[in-house]
């Protein structure tokens, strides 16, 4: 501050209280929206139990479980990270709260931070949720590669994360609603999560990370390197893309 | 040194000039008042100042920090209300005030701030339930939580039913007599002449007046128009100082039951200026 001033500097509020806090309201917001509570939770075990326990659909092998389950923790990464929150911040954006909360001493990183870490914070609970009613219908998943497994993961969601921030940048809320929808569907057809995909959808990021999580938890494999190389491509271009096009207002 | 100091502001939009070099000063603890025609760069400038949008040429100082750069403790000093602001969360009134208390340093108890903008009763309602005038006022109650010592109001009134600007003209009031300087734009010109020190007035970009809301663009050299009716005939004067006109008319023991005095209203005064730069 510059001498002249007498109005004496407020001590801060400290930055960790306030992500804290910013966290926890990102949470909450989630929690209170119908739509998005079914999305994280009720779609995901629907096609758990509906493709992993009857034969409505055709997947490779005789294990149903080792195939399904891995598939819809990829469905519920991408539903989280990407349309949930390409939706939130859609309309976020349109009503100036990102504007208003940008502004204030959360700043600008601090809210994206905020957003980044519930939205993982998200995912962990929705995974452990998932994963647990998976092994109780009788998935029978594999410790040893959980590493790459949560590596693939993390790119996946950051990924998704920067096509939503992107996503919401560009077009109006109610497009991005239409387009963010569109797109989870499109992916759940095509991503191989319910029935199998075509080879060449290894390109979508939910097909490559549904692959890597079936090797890695399902089988104890290694992550396949097209799946590392096409997850970390859409996590180099969508998070660039997202920094670049970023919009507040 | 000034709260808000700014000489020679610009800012272009992809080749437009919004705002086309205008000076401006705001001393600490006053409450001054933007007004100005729809597009006038009423928004651009203050958005300018409140860190938002960047500036194409000038300078600009606010609470001694160059607005385009100044951090978190600078943030916190100063408190918010956009224009366009139309927040329909899921939270309750008390939750989204308590949560954004929480940013700053020094915050206003949480059930002062809802009482200041008038929403206690609504205090439990969600936002999303809200009315648009009861929308705004807790845009309000967020600008001001964090006792900020320089407050930016953008339309702050806009959909508020008349008790609702009168109950918030006495907020501004108490505000500024606890010392924040406030910076106000308004299509209320009743608004401006009820809160403000000085005003000045924008159009296509560049102030064109500037004083106080009684000498604004020469209000208080324009005189008064006397009138009333003698003998049943209305008369008509226009006069720079009514008094001697009057004390004329008292002494001819003329009939004063009718007598009225106008001056030209802010807003005549603002029509002019406004209609002069169009
Ligand atoms: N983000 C933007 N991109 C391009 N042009 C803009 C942008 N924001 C404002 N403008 C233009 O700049 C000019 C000034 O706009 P501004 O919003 O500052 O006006 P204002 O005085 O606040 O008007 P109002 O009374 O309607 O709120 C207008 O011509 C507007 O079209
Ligand atoms: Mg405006």
């Amino acid at each position: 501050m510059s001498s002249g001033t007498f109005a004496p500097a407020p001590a801060r509020a400290p930055m960790r209280a306030i992500l804290r806090s910013q966290i926890r309201m990102e949470l909450v917001l989630t929690a209170r929206r119908g739509e998005a509570v079914v999305l994280a939770m009720g779609v995901p075990l629907l096609v758990l139990l509906g493709a992993g326990l009857t034969d409505v659909t055709t997947v490779p092998g005789d294990d149903r479980l080792a195939y399904v389950v891995p598939g819809v923790l990829a469905l519920t990464v991408m539903s989280t990270a990407f349309t949930g929150q390409a939706i939130t911040t859609g309309y976020e954006r349109s009503y100036g709260v990102l504007k208003r909360l940008g502004a204030s001493p959360l700043t600008r990183p601090g809210l994206l931070i905020s957003k980044t870490a519930a939205v993982l914070s998200l995912i962990v609970v929705q995974l452990l949720v998932l994963a647990a009613v998976g092994i109780a219908v009788g998935w029978r998943p594999e410790a040893g590669q959980l590493l790459p497994a949560i590596g693939v993961t993390v790119l996946a969601t950051a990924a998704y994360s920067g096509l939503a921030l992107l996503l919401a940048s560009v077009l109006k809320p109610e497009t991005t609603t239409g387009a963010a929808t569109l797109i989870y569907v499109l992916m759940l057809a095509a991503g191989g999560i319910m029935f199998t995909a075509p080879d060449v959808a290894v390109v979508l990021p939910l097909a490559a990370h549904a692959e890597a999580l079936r090797a890695t938890l399902s089988h104890g494999a290694a992550v396949p390197v097209n799946d590392w190389l096409s997850l970390a491509a859409w996590a180099v271009v969508c998070v660039t893309a997202a920094v670049k096009k970023m919009r507040w207002e | 040194m000034d709260v808000i100091e700014v000489s020679g502001l610009r800012k272009t939009y992809r080749g437009h000039d919004a705002v086309r070099g205008i000076d401006l000063n705001v001393p600490r603890g006053e409450v001054f008042a933007l007004l100005g025609p729809n597009g006038a760069g009423k928004t651009t400038t203050v958005e300018i100042l409140e860190g938002h949008r960047r500036r194409s040429g000038g300078e600009a100082r606010v609470l001694g920090e160059d607005p385009g750069t100044a951090g978190r403790v600078w943030r916190a000093r100063i408190g918010v209300v956009l224009q366009d602001a139309d927040d329909a969360a899921d939270l309750t009134v008390t939750e989204m005030v308590r949560h954004v208390a929480g940013f700053y340093p020094d915050p206003r108890p949480v059930a002062e701030v809802i009482d200041l903008v008038g929403l206690t009763e609504k205090s439990k309602a969600r936002i999303r339930t809200l009315s648009g005038g009861q929308r705004r006022r807790v845009d309000v109650a967020l600008g001001i939580v964090g006792r900020p010592e320089l407050l930016f109001l953008d339309e702050p009134t806009t959909g508020f039913d008349p008790a609702a600007r009168r109950q918030f003209w006495d907020l501004i009031r108490a505000l500024a007599a606890e010392g924040t300087t406030i910076l106000l734009t308004t299509h209320y010109l009743e608004e401006a002449e009820a809160l403000a020190d000085r005003l000045a007035v924008l159009s296509g970009g560049l102030i064109v007046a500037e004083g106080t809301p009684a000498t604004l663009g020469g209000r208080g050299a324009a005189g008064a128009r006397v009138s009333w009716r003698h003998g049943g005939v209305q008369h008509t004067e226009q006069v720079t100082d009514p008094t001697e006109l009057i004390r004329k008319l008292v002494a001819e023991d003329a009939d004063l039951t009718t007598l009225t005095v106008t001056r030209p209203t802010l807003e005549d005064t603002y029509l002019t200026l406004i209609g002069d730069h169009r």
